[in-house]
This record gives structure tokens, C-alpha cells and sequence, in this order.
């Protein structure tokens, strides 16, 4: 593309941007800048979902880069980070997570022909068994509750850097296993990821529950919810959508503090960004949800009778 | 070609046209002969969960190699299913070798089951190529007679390997009369092939894209010109087009080897056991296999030489179609070892192996591997497969899974996980498509954790809920307990903020077996958590959480 020639023939009139009256060495310097080739970051990121990007330093997932998932529904967010670049052509891997529920994956975008599950019966070969993913797959989710030792985690994470995968370590939100115990015992584990993402539940979550209440039952739900879900009544109504804030620290490129608020997942089971009552819920969505919902309660006196 | 000069090497420019005439004996349905399988019985031998070879008996029944399993079996009940195990072929091949050492010491092997070498020297030893093939045949039938198959043996002299396989093929095929060999006249091999379809060259990939523009013929494919071949379909390709034209994969060498590929292993003391020998032949291997990379070069023929203290010796020049690489060339060295060594009482040397010669007989520039052009494999697939194959090999084949979207009401129905090593990576897998309408179907947003957990779901006054025949609640939930602190979860009663439901489901009805009645809650709990619950018999159970 750059012929020598011509990039030296160029030197001595150089565009607008850079003044002609400069030492040859650093006008070189400042061209050589100019024509670096853009493409290189790009290469070593992998995608994710438009909401998402202002989470991560790129707007994307940096290639070698280590995630820690936790706090409410860090499931659907593990889930909605690997979405954007498994369609994109990436194989995902989710390395134990017997719970994980596909058809969740599925509407959050993770391409099932490229998702493959790994159970780990054996919990002493965990580190070789990470290793050996990471070698061929770019997206790993690993279940938080694998037990790796800190000498194994430093030899995955230098694997990692090496093989360009991405690794999400993910807790999921399951009871008995409280979120701040194994992130301490993670610590202790060795574990330095390169970002850590904490989502939890809304600090105002009575303005969104009550619209959407009253949208699909006609009525407001009373009682003020500390979480974030809309949707649901007493005894109407389903559960579509959940607002969450995730806070977002690091190191490096992530040390900034970033924080979002997100649908997590939205009416479709996906992503979306959230950005006011009155404009988050479109009309279309709310007849979707309505038809879903009144197919699921048609179905109920059929069978009684 | 042209000369290539590559770390010193000089590999001499060689004459293109030249092809080797050469007799190849085909023993057909090899691996039902060695594992043992009766000639007049439907059996099939599975490898990788499809069908490899199929009895004359199973093939009349419609069972068809590629077939998987499940489908042999639908096709014919009563079918003997033998497992896969190409050492064992290899093992019992050694006899036919051994039949074939009394004509010609230049015995070329591929794959156990097919055997060759070039007819220059024995056929003028034997008065021509009629009476070396009838010769042949001959040995060879006694062979497979006394293992229970006569008559599936097929001979045929041609110029060049891959036509004289065709002709010894053709020859096995119970409607050719006549005789079991078949000899073609010198410049002919290209006349044979002409009218051949293009599938008999293996290549699935190549062939379905070649099917595709309209070359259905090996004449057609032939007739196009090399370079273009080349230009388009890769190095692989140039080799499938120069078959089709009635020559060898690679024209013959002329040049003396150069010494530094001849590797030689004293073992001092002489050694007796299979896998002692297939340990000192790795390091060989592996020293061969760096010196063929350091010169840039591949090997497509390797002669194995075994050596016994006693002075007996056993060699056999193994073939294969690309270039081996180091886990092929140890497996033959280990299926010579184990025919010979491990084979009938007979043919045993009678004292410890002393020496191991590894000779490289065919060498080529190492031309790599192009991968798929239009989408089937990618580097991509090809390195998450490679990943996945370690990682079986590590928490076993069950382990891997991948989904199998299924249809259904149930978020745990609908996609389900199958063993990876049950159906093709990189494939979509949809057995029924999902967009079926289920009536009461749980609705989107799916949970995203499943459980199975049982669960008390209590009214205010801690009494358990109960959900009646026409889907009515007993009383409104108050609050979610886990009754075992065993799965960690027993937190205490939660207070429910709200609740929707019940859905009922009454599934497969007809079926007493697989009849499922359940009635579904949506739960939101005080902690901030929605869970979906599920009533059955009376009992409760978490089906998931919307995590």
C-alpha cells in the first residue's frame, strides 16, 4: 500500500496537519503516527453489544483480558458480553455452570452451533482443563466455584495473554453461595482480574415497577421492591424486565470507574440500555409481552377442565 | 516440479509422466474380516459412531457406509456391530503380507486391508502381468479363505497406484465374473478413469464443489488445466487432479536419499515386548520428523525395517495419502511390531528385537494445508474441535457437551445438551425448530440459571400451598422456605414480594410414562431474586432462577 518512495516524496509537502516548518526527524515521527495502521487495537478486541461498550476501556473485550462477573444476575451479563462476539464467528465455552439455562444463552444472541459445555467432575484437573480451552476457544466462561490454586491461576492467566482467549469468571446468583465470600476467597486464590464488573440492584426502583405495572396489569403494585425487576404483581402479570446499574473497575486501561444502567435482561431476554421510564418501554415490547403472557394464561383452564 | 533447494537438499527434478506400473491387491470389508465377523452375516463395524465397512449381507439389508449407528440399526435389527480398531487390522494384515513376501520383498502398505508394490521385477520373475496377478490371487484368497472370506479378494495391475487400486476394487464387487484380478494394458490407466465419478478420488470437500460446477467425470476433471487446479483449489487438489489423469501423487524419485534421513536404532539389550520397542521407535520417529522439517520436506513413503538378534528380518513400506505426521508414522511402526511380533506362531521371530531402521522412501516439499474456502471448516472450527478434543481427553467424552435446541414448554426442554462427541462441531443442531407455538410456554425472558431444587412454598400462616384441579391456588404465597440446609440454600423462609401464576401444563398425556402435569409460579422474593417455581404431585420444586 505505502510505496517508500512516496511516503519520503510526501515528507517534504505535508498535509495541512502537520506544519512544514518541522526537524525532519519529528515530522517523520509525527507521520509514522499518522500512518500506523488503525486495525491492530481491533484485532485484539473482540466485540460486545452496543449497550455494553461503555463498560469496557475499548468498547469492546480485550483480547487475553481477564473479567470478573459478580453480584445480581451476573449470569445474564456473562451471557450478554460473549453474545455480540460469538455471532460474530467466536467459539464460546462454558467451563462448569451445570445450571446454566440455554434457552436464556439463546435469547440473549450466544450462537448455539459455537457454545460448547464443559462439566468438570473431577475438580483436581480444573487448571489443566482451563488451559486446554483457552488454547482453542475465544470466549470462556468459567463457574467461580472451580477451585484453582494460586499457582495454577498464574500459569492460566499467562496462558491467557499468550492464546488471546478472554476469560469471564462468572458467580452465579445462586443461594448459599454469597458473592463477597468467594470473591475474598478469589483473592486469596491468586486471581487479579483485569476487570471486575459488580452489578447490582437499582438505588430507585419504585419509578420503573410501578409503570410497568400498571402498563400490564392496569394496576399499580404496591409495596416499595428493592429489586429491580417490573412485571409482576400479586398474582398477575410476568416477570419482563429488569433494571440493574453495573459498576465497573480494573486495572490498567479499566482502573477508571465506569457505571451503567441496563436493562439485564430486557422484554426479548437480551440487553438493552436504560435511559428513562417513559422512553425505555416501547409499544411494540409491551405487546409482545402482553401476547406472551396471555398465551401462557390461556393455556390454564384447558387443562383443568 | 522444479528443483528446490531446501536446507541442502536437492531434490532432483523428476519426470512428471512417468508412472510405476504396480499390482495392488484389495481384500475387501478388511475390517469385518479382522474383527472376526462370519462372511454370510449382516455386520457392520462402527468407528466415530458411523458405519466403515458393511457386510454384503448388511449392505443388501441398506446399510450403507457413513451411515451412523442408530440408522444401520433401524435399517437392519438384527445386525452384529463390531467395534472400530485399526490395530487390531493392522495386526491381522500382517498375514497377508506375509503371503505376499513369497512373490516380492517390495511390499507397500496404506491402509490394512490394501497392499502393493511395483510389478517391473516379479512380473518378468513370474512370465507377465496375467500370471503374476493370477499368482497373487491366488496367495492371497488362501489367506482369506482360511479366515473365513473367500472370494473378496481383488487384484489389478495398471500403471500407477491409484488406477490399479480402482481395478482392484472393481474386482472385489460381487457382479465382476471372470476372475479376481484384472490387468490394463500399458496407456490405458487414463481411458479406465475417464468415465469414473469424481467421488472415487475421497476428497468430499473437493469433489461435492467440483459436482457443483458440472464436473461429474474424473475425464472432465482431468482435462482442466494443472495450473489452474492449482490457482484455485490448492496443493491438495493438484494432487486429486493428477490421479484423475492416471498418474502418481507424486512423480517417482530418481535420486539416492541423502543419508541423514536414514535413522537406525541399536536396542541393546534386545527387546521383546510391543511396547518397549513402540517407546525407543517414538524417539526415532520424532528425530526423523525434525530433520524432514528442518529441509522443508514431508514423507509420503516410509520403509520400516525390524531386526532381530537372531538375524530375522521383517521391513514394509508404509504409505500415506498426505504426509505423515509423527502420531501416524508411530502408530505403523506399532502395528508392524504387533503383526509381527504378536501375530500367528508361525511367522514370530524367535528372539528379541535388536534394531529398528526408519527410512524415508518418498520425500516431497512440505506444502502445509489449505483450509476451506467457502464456509465448512474454518481456522476457527478447526481450533475450537482441536480444544475440545483435549479437553475430552481430560474430563472424559461425557463431559463435553453441546446444545440441541429440542422444542418445547420448559426452559430445561427446549435446548438440551448432547455429548460433542455425538454429532458434528461447527453444525447447526436442531432436531425440531423452536418457533413451533407451545401453548403455555414460560414466557421470555427465560431464567437463567436451572435448578431442581426442592421447595416449600407456605402462605402467611406457614401452611403449605396446595394448587387444585382447576389450577386455583389454596392461598396467596407468603414466603419460600428450602427445607434441606444440605444444598447449602437453607437461608431460612423468604418473604415473596410478588407472584404470578399458576400456569398449568399437562403434557404428553397419552403417554402414562412420560406424563407431565405441572402448575408454574413466578416468584419475585423480598432479597431482590425472581425464581420459578413448580408444582408436581403436591410437591414443590425451583425450576430456575432469573438471575
Amino acid at each position: 500500500m505505502f510505496d517508500t518512495g512516496g511516503v519520503t516524496a510526501s515528507l517534504s509537502n505535508l498535509p495541512g496537519n502537520l506544519p512544514g516548518n518541522l526537524p525532519k526527524s519529528v515530522a517523520l515521527r509525527r507521520l509514522t503516527e499518522l500512518v500506523r495502521p488503525v486495525a491492530l487495537a481491533g484485532q485484539r478486541t473482540l466485540p460486545v453489544a452496543e449497550p455494553l461498550a461503555g463498560l469496557l476501556p475499548d468498547g469492546a473485550l480485550a483480547r487475553g483480558s481477564m473479567l470478573q462477573i459478580v453480584g445480581v444476575g451476573a449470569t445474564s451479563l456473562a451471557l450478554a458480553l460473549v453474545a455480540a462476539a460469538s455471532q460474530d464467528g467466536s467459539w464460546s465455552a462454558v467451563i462448569g455452570l451445570p445450571e446454566l439455562g440455554l434457552v436464556a444463552a439463546e435469547e440473549h444472541g450466544v450462537a448455539l452451533t459455537r457454545l460448547a459445555l464443559i462439566e468438570v467432575p473431577r475438580w483436581r484437573r480444573a487448571a489443566e482443563l482451563v488451559a486446554a480451552v483457552i488454547d482453542g476457544i475465544d470466549l470462556v466462561l468459567l463457574d467461580a466455584r472451580v477451585p484453582l490454586r494460586a499457582i495454577e491461576v498464574r500459569r492460566v492467566t499467562a496462558r491467557l495473554r499468550e492464546q488471546g482467549a478472554v476469560l469471564l469468571m462468572v458467580e452465579p446468583g445462586l443461594p448459599g453461595g454469597s458473592g463477597s465470600q468467594s470473591a475474598l476467597t478469589q483473592a486469596a486464590g491468586g486471581w487479579s482480574p483485569d476487570v471486575v464488573l459488580t452489578s447490582t440492584m437499582p438505588s430507585h426502583p419504585d419509578s420503573g415497577q410501578s409503570v410497568a405495572g400498571q402498563s400490564v396489569a392496569g394496576q399499580s403494585v404496591s409495596g416499595q421492591s428493592v429489586s429491580g425487576w417490573s412485571g409482576l404483581g400479586h398474582g398477575h402479570g410476568v416477570l419482563r424486565q429488569r433494571r440493574v446499574t453495573i459498576d465497573a473497575t480494573g486495572r490498567g486501561r479499566s482502573a477508571r470507574p465506569r457505571q451503567l444502567e441496563l436493562l439485564l435482561p430486557d422484554v426479548h431476554g437480551a440487553v438493552d440500555g436504560w435511559t428513562d421510564v417513559s422512553s425505555s418501554i416501547k409499544p411494540s415490547s409491551i405487546a409482545h409481552a402482553s401476547t406472551d403472557a396471555l398465551s401462557f394464561l390461556r393455556r390454564g383452564p384447558r387443562v383443568a377442565g | 516440479m522444479h528443483c528446490h533447494f531446501s536446507g541442502g537438499v536437492l531434490v532432483l527434478p523428476a519426470d512428471e509422466d512417468r508412472v510405476v506400473r504396480s499390482l495392488v491387491v484389495v481384500c475387501a470389508n478388511w475390517p469385518l474380516v479382522a474383527a472376526g465377523a462370519s462372511s454370510d452375516s449382516a455386520a457392520v463395524v462402527i468407528g466415530a459412531g458411523r458405519v466403515i465397512a458393511a457386510s454384503p449381507r448388511a449392505r443388501a439389508e441398506g446399510i450403507e457406509v457413513g451411515q451412523r449407528r442408530r440408522e444401520a440399526q433401524r435399517r437392519c435389527s438384527s445386525v452384529i456391530v463390531h467395534d472400530a480398531d485399526p490395530d487390531r487390522d493392522a495386526r491381522l494384515f500382517h498375514a497377508v503380507g506375509a503371503a505376499l513376501e513369497h512373490v516380492t520383498p517390495r511390499i507397500e502398505l496404506s491402509t490394512p486391508g490394501v497392499a502393493a508394490f511395483p510389478t517391473r521385477g516379479p512380473s518378468r520373475y513370474f512370465g507377465g502381468d496375467h500370471a503374476l496377478a493370477c499368482e497373487v490371487a491366488g496367495a492371497v484368497d488362501a489367506v482369506m479363505e482360511s479366515l473365513g472370506w473367500p472370494h473378496s479378494v481383488g487384484v489389478g495391475v495398471a500403471d500407477g497406484r491409484f488406477v490399479a487400486q480402482r481395478v482392484a476394487q472393481q474386482m472385489t464387487q460381487p457382479i465382476t465374473e471372470g476372475g479376481r484380478f484384472s490387468v490394463l494394458e500399458p496407456g490405458s490407466s487414463a481411458s479406465f478413469l475417464a468415465p469414473l465419478p469424481v467421488r472415487v478420488l475421497g476428497r468430499d470437500d473437493l469433489t461435492e464443489v467440483l459436482i457443483r460446477l458440472g464436473i461429474h467425470t474424473l475425464g472432465a476433471f482431468a482435462a482442466l488445466p494443472a495450473a489452474d487446479v492449482l490457482a484455485r483449489f490448492g496443493s491438495d487438489a493438484l494432487v486429486a487432479h493428477r490421479l484423475a489423469g492416471g498418474l502418481d501423487e507424486q512423480a517417482p524419485r530418481v535420486a539416492p536419499l541423502p543419508a541423514h534421513l536414514m535413522f537406525t536404532a541399536e536396542l541393546d539389550p534386545p527387546v521383546e515386548r510391543v511396547d518397549q520397542a513402540t517407546f525407543v521407535a517414538k524417539g526415532l520417529v520424532e528425530q526423523l520428523h525434525e530433520a524432514l522439517r528442518a529441509d522443508g520436506l514431508c514423507c509420503t513413503r516410509v520403509c520400516i525395517g525390524v531386526e532381530t538378534i537372531a538375524g530375522e528380518c521383517n521391513e514394509r513400506i508404509w504409505r500415506h495419502g498426505d504426509s505423515f505426521d509423527v502420531g501416524a508414522l508411530i502408530d505403523r511402526m506399532r502395528w508392524q511390531l504387533d503383526g509381527w511380533l504378536n501375530g500367528p506362531a508361525v511367522l514370530r521371530p524367535t528372539s528379541g528385537i535388536s534394531r529398528l531402521t526408519l527410512i524415508p522412501d518418498e520425500v516431497g516439499p512440505a506444502k502445509g494445508r489449505q483450509l476451506g474456502f467457502w464456509g465448512g471448516e474454518s481456522a476457527a472450527d478447526a481450533r475450537a474441535a482441536r480444544a475440545l478434543a483435549r479437553a475430552q481427553g481430560i474430563v472424559g467424552v461425557a463431559s463435553v457437551m453441546v446444545p440441541e435446541v429440542r422444542g418445547g414448554r420448559s426452559p430445561a426442554e427446549r435446548i438440551v445438551r448432547v455429548p460433542a462427541a455425538t454429532t458434528e462441531l461447527g453444525s447447526s443442531r436442531v432436531v425440531l425448530t423452536d418457533d413451533a407455538p407451545w401453548p403455555g410456554r414460560v414466557p421470555t425472558p427465560s431464567p437463567a440459571l436451572l435448578v431442581d431444587e426442592p421447595v416449600r412454598l407456605c402462605d402467611a400462616r406457614g401452611a403449605m400451598l396446595a394448587v387444585s384441579g382447576r389450577g386455583l391456588l389454596s392461598a396467596a404465597p407468603a414466603f419460600l422456605d428450602s427445607p434441606g440446609s444440605g444444598s447449602g440454600s437453607g437461608l431460612g423462609p423468604i418473604a415473596i414480594e410478588a407472584w404470578a401464576g399458576p400456569w398449568l401444563s399437562d403434557e404428553r398425556w397419552w403417554d402414562p410414562d412420560a406424563h407431565l402435569r405441572r402448575a408454574r409460579l413466578q416468584l419475585l422474593l423480598r432479597d431482590g431474586r425472581a425464581v420459578l417455581v413448580a408444582c408436581e404431585h403436591g410437591a414443590w420444586c425451583i425450576e430456575g432462577w432469573y438471575d
